[in-house]
């Protein structure tokens, strides 16, 4: 099968109002040509999964400047003033989380779970309207296990068959969201042969990757 | 030593042979420089990886390797890169011997609150929760107050990052425990008198029988 495809035909495969999943942490290890790419396109009412929206000039944080997001959930929105304007002025819905909770709701939707318990904002404002469970005595937040319609990650040497290596810290959110969506799209800063990535080197199998788009430099 | 290299020279302190150790932005992040040679600490980095270095040289950087801040990085030998399911198991699960961070509000009860003020600043938590929760020891590093106003107070006014979390204190004035009966003053800095630091601190301190001099 073959996965790579153009920038254009990747960015067809999203339609208003669908559920994105992002990698990249402020920026780092994020797909940044198929973001510029959705931005052009316009589409809008996206629910965004990411960990950040970044910087407004960077990553994630173009599609919130470009308000082409409905709601966004994610860990922190302090390095981008447009998420915050916007969420004061109710143009958005922003759904803060625990960044590793929200890391755990992405693999356990990736891992067929239904959700995962964890002891992390008991006692806090992130515990209001949750199911708390008690075990052994200890409080713990029900966090649901969460899928999206699309995931746009990035992978530093991906193979044509959707194997994907990750350089350094760039790997972060990009590997969990490969599994819990849909349809994965995975833009690669660079495109080898099929075999040229050691087995042992693979960080997120090719069965998860449906298509390869290569990155813009 | 100006006042906040003294906190962060002091937090230094904390550490022992081996202990892996997140740091947070600002005066937490200036606690590497004051850790002694005589003893191997580890750094964890949220956004990814364990063996945290210093800043990169000009011209050094590589745009696939910076901190939780997204701040130009290194990484020491011996250390390795994972995703963010695994890096938060190191926080969560009680792997991570300590973390430092900074506080809007800290309590008696060890409550601690930096990240929101409602109306006003909604960063978010970051990872800050998961730290706070599930770190071996909670070290909170900052100024003793905030122009002024107090920051360590009988309860927190602002949301909570974790209820009862912090283990100590440490500022320029002191280093304060948090235990069953309030605040301990167990260390104070002479520049300061019990009488002054109590008046910059809402909650009222228990001075310990066997205080010393932080400095």
């Amino acid at each position: 099968m073959k996965k790579k495809i153009a920038l254009n035909e990747a960015i067809a495969k999203i339609e208003d109002g669908m559920t994105l999943m992002i990698g990249g942490f402020l920026g780092c290890g994020t797909p940044e040509a198929m973001i510029d790419a959705l931005v052009e396109s316009g589409k809008k009412d996206l629910t965004i999964i990411c960990n950040d929206t970044s910087f407004v000039d960077r990553g994630i944080g173009k599609l919130i400047v470009s308000q082409q997001v409905k709601k966004v959930m994610t860990s922190h929105i302090g390095t981008n003033k447009e998420t915050g304007r916007q969420m004061n002025e109710g143009l958005m819905e922003v759904d803060l989380v625990p960044q590793g909770t929200l890391a755990e709701q992405v693999r356990a939707g990736g891992a067929g779970l239904g959700g995962v318990l964890t002891p992390i904002g008991i006692g806090t404002p992130v515990e209001e309207g949750k199911t708390i469970i008690e075990l052994n005595g200890e409080k713990f937040i029900l966090a649901e296990g969460l899928k999206a319609d699309v995931a746009l990650i990035f992978g530093s040497i991906v193979d044509e068959k959707g194997n994907v290596y990750y350089n350094k810290t760039t790997r972060n959110f990009n590997p969990l969201m490969a599994t819990a969506a849909e349809v994965v799209i995975c833009e690669a800063e660079k495109i080898v042969k099929t075999g040229e990535i050691d087995p042992h080197q693979v960080m997120t199998p090719g069965i998860f990757v449906n298509y390869v788009v290569e990155g813009v430099n | 030593m100006n006042y906040k290299e003294l906190v962060a020279n002091r937090v230094a302190k904390e550490f022992k042979d081996g202990d892996l150790v997140n740091l947070g932005i600002g005066l937490p992040t200036m606690v590497a420089d004051f850790v002694s040679d005589d003893i191997e600490v580890i750094f964890h980095s949220e956004n990814g990886f364990v063996g945290l270095g210093g800043a990169p040289e000009e011209g050094q950087e590589d745009k696939d390797l910076v901190n939780a801040g997204s701040m130009p990085a290194t990484i020491l030998e011996g250390g390795m890169f994972f995703d963010s399911a695994m890096s938060f198991s190191i926080i969560r699960g009680g792997h991570l011997d300590a973390t430092v961070l900074g506080a809007l509000q800290v309590d008696e009860k060890g409550n601690l609150a930096n990240w929101k003020i409602p109306g006003k600043l909604v960063p978010g938590m970051g990872g800050a929760m998961d730290l706070v929760g599930g770190a071996k020891q909670v070290i909170v590093a900052m100024m003793h107050t905030a122009k002024g106003n107090h920051k360590i107070m009988k309860e927190c006014t602002l949301p909570l990052t974790g209820a009862g979390k912090v283990d100590k204190i440490i500022t320029e004035m002191g280093v304060l425990e948090v235990t069953d009966k309030g605040l301990l003053l167990t260390e104070y800095n002479p520049e300061f008198t019990i009488d002054q630091i109590q008046e910059a601190t809402e909650a009222t301190l228990i001075v310990s029988d066997n205080l010393i001099k932080m400095v």
